[in-house]
């Protein structure tokens, strides 16, 4: 089975340095996209690989960037790195960082060229530390060895990079907040349009790709569209990093097939509950995906095949919930989360995630009433799709949403116990 | 009153970008590791600095949770009350934290040794629960270990 994203990764050593990681073909693909294809090949080939963004929301990476005004010679334009990762229960990029920084650097180099940027940021959360200093040196080298920087093999491209690390909030990682904080603003969220591939960081044009995202394009880049097809048998290309938390054996993440089912991923790669606890239900994706159960244990982790399951992929790093965890408390903290990460720019994210976070505590504390499971309901419609000015508070729905409809009787023993059943 | 050294690291930033505000989170970053934490003084001179005023710097300094805008202690200990952490028994290990420290969350110890703050994620939930002091993290956390990391920090 190839494990394109994590074959050079081993916990056993630390990250490689550049000499080595061009030893074993690193950097390949950026002598093969500047040297032998044009700006508009290496999209195409990244379109017609199906790559689909793994941060999140899963919109075709080579059409994303066919949307950035090419033949503007002297433009500047940007591509960034999202390495934010702060959604709860996903620990997917981090691996990648402090794995292999020199993958991501060749990914976002061939990702500029394609999109004629000359400067690019990896966005970094605080808390990544050891990723920043091997990032740091990793850029170091690529400039040495001439990858980055002016005249980049002799092809007149030219790709200046650069290290930003955030100071906190959730909110940093939505793309439009982020070109904010970059700019020294608040993180809100701004308009769309105009989208950030015609006006992003400083009004130009930009990219903002997942780290996970960009990890692919070298391989898609030395392989072709077809192999990437191909790495996965279902019906989304490529392999995928899948992770698990929560009461099971062996919690961690996997480089696997994409379409892989979460009966697999539970039971063969996390080595399965762990004793004397029994599966619940999983948020498939992260904090902002809906509740799955135990009759979706045979679905595909795949984006189709989870979104016909009614949740999303997202990051593909699960979060399990046990049957000694009770649903009203996982799901109050999750909403208090999301309270507390709400930007505070629009009205019913910030009210309204405050308010549900009240009422879940009030009903995990014996205190709620039969009206509030219909005043929860209202708040997920309230804050559902198109109603709010971002993704963050319909993100914060999902589990909530999903949660009233298959914890139904767990949230009204509280209510009519007056106490929670698990404590 | 900016230091110089503080000043050339600010200067460092501001050619970085376009306009000269646009370093101000950087700014705030940078003197909060020479001072800990971001006085009215200080920001009144971060902003003259970068030609902003006062309170516009305030409402970016006041956005993220990461920039102090009262008095920190020496260490400060970030823990994770986030779902994986949630799962996997957080809330033991934060009441032995408030024993051995006899602080709460958004407190710092008398003898200014300890701020303990609670973070979202933080990313190692294959792990959990997990905390950070300063620069370290630290997971798999039980509450056996704690009085042990602890000494580490004076
Ligand atoms: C509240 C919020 C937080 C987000 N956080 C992240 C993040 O930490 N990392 C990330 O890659 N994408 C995050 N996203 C998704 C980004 O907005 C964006 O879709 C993504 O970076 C695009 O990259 P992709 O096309 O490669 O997936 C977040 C979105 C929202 C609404
Ligand atoms: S939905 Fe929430 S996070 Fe998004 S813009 Fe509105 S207030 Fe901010």
């Amino acid at each position: 089975m190839e494990m394109p994203l994590t074959q050079h990764i081993s916990s056993n050593r630390p990250a490689l340095h550049l000499k080595d990681y061009t030893s074993v073909g690193g950097y390949q693909s950026v002598h093969k996209a500047l040297q032998s294809l044009t700006p508009q090949e290496v999209t195409k080939m990244v379109q017609d690989s199906d790559l689909k963004g793994r941060g999140g929301a899963g919109f075709n990476t080579g059409m994303k960037w066919s949307f950035v005004p090419m033949n503007t010679t002297g433009q500047t334009k940007y591509l960034i790195a999202n390495a934010d990762e702060m959604e709860p229960g996903t620990f997917k990029d981090r691996l990648l960082l402090e794995g292999n920084p020199h993958q991501l650097i060749e990914g976002m180099i061939v990702s500029a060229y394609a999109i004629q940027a000359n400067i690019s940021y990896i966005f970094l959360r605080w808390a990544y530390k050891k990723a920043a200093r091997l990032i740091q040196t990793a850029i170091h080298e690529a400039y040495a060895a001439g990858y980055l920087g002016k005249n980049i093999l002799g092809s007149g491209f030219n790709l200046e990079m650069h290290l930003h690390t955030g100071v906190g909030r959730y909110i940093c990682g939505e793309e439009t907040a982020l070109l904010n904080a970059l700019e020294g603003k608040r993180a809100t969220p701004r308009t769309k349009p105009p989208f950030p591939q015609v006006s992003g960081l400083f009004g130009k044009p930009t990219i903002v790709n997942n780290v996970e995202t960009l990890c692919n394009i070298p391989h898609i880049v030395n392989n072709g569209p077809d192999w990437f097809r191909g790495l996965s048998p279902g019906s989304d290309a490529g392999t995928k990093l899948y992770g698990i938390s929560g009461r099971v054996n062996r919690p961690g993440l996997w480089e696997l097939p994409m379409g892989t089912t979460m009966r697999e991923l539970i039971e063969t790669h996390a080595g399965g509950m762990k004793k004397d606890f029994r599966f619940r239900a999983a948020l498939p994706g992260g904090a902002s995906t809906d509740f799955l159960v135990e009759e979706h244990l045979d679905v595909k982790m795949d984006y189709q095949s989870v979104s016909a399951a009614g949740s999303r992929l997202g990051t593909g790093t699960m979060i399990i919930l046990d049957d000694q965890t009770c649903p009203v408390g996982f799901i109050h903290n999750l909403e208090h989360f999301f309270a507390q990460e709400s930007c505070g720019w629009c009205t019913p994210c910030r009210e309204g995630l405050p308010w549900t976070e009240k009422i879940l505590l009030s009903i995990e504390n014996g205190e709620g009433r039969q009206e509030d499971l219909d005043l929860l309901a209202m708040h997920t419609r309230y804050m559902g799709p198109g109603n709010t000015f971002c993704a963050l508070a319909p993100g914060a729905m999902e589990p909530l949403q999903s949660g009233l409809k298959y914890f139904r009787a767990d949230f009204e023993r509280h209510i009519n116990e007056k106490n929670c059943p698990w404590r | 009153m900016l230091s110089p050294d503080e000043i050339r690291k600010i200067n460092h930033e501001i050619a970085l970008v376009p306009v000269r505000k646009a370093a101000c989170i950087e700014a705030l970053k940078i003197v909060q590791q020479h001072r800990g934490w971001i006085s009215d003084d200080s920001l009144r001179a971060i902003a003259a600095y970068l030609e902003m005023s006062a309170e516009e710097l305030d409402s970016v300094a006041t956005f993220y949770n990461l920039i102090f805008r009262k008095p920190v202690g020496r260490n400060i200990i970030l823990m994770c009350d986030s779902i994986s952490c949630y799962v996997m028994g957080y809330r033991e290990v934060y009441e032995k934290l408030q024993v051995l420290l006899n602080i709460r969350f958004g407190e710092t110890t008398p003898d200014a040794r300890f701020t303990l703050l609670p973070n979202a994620c933080l990313g190692s939930c294959d792990h959990a629960p997990v905390l950070m002091i300063n620069e370290d993290t630290y997971r798999g956390l039980t509450i056996e270990k704690l009085e042990e990391i602890l000494q580490e920090y004076k």
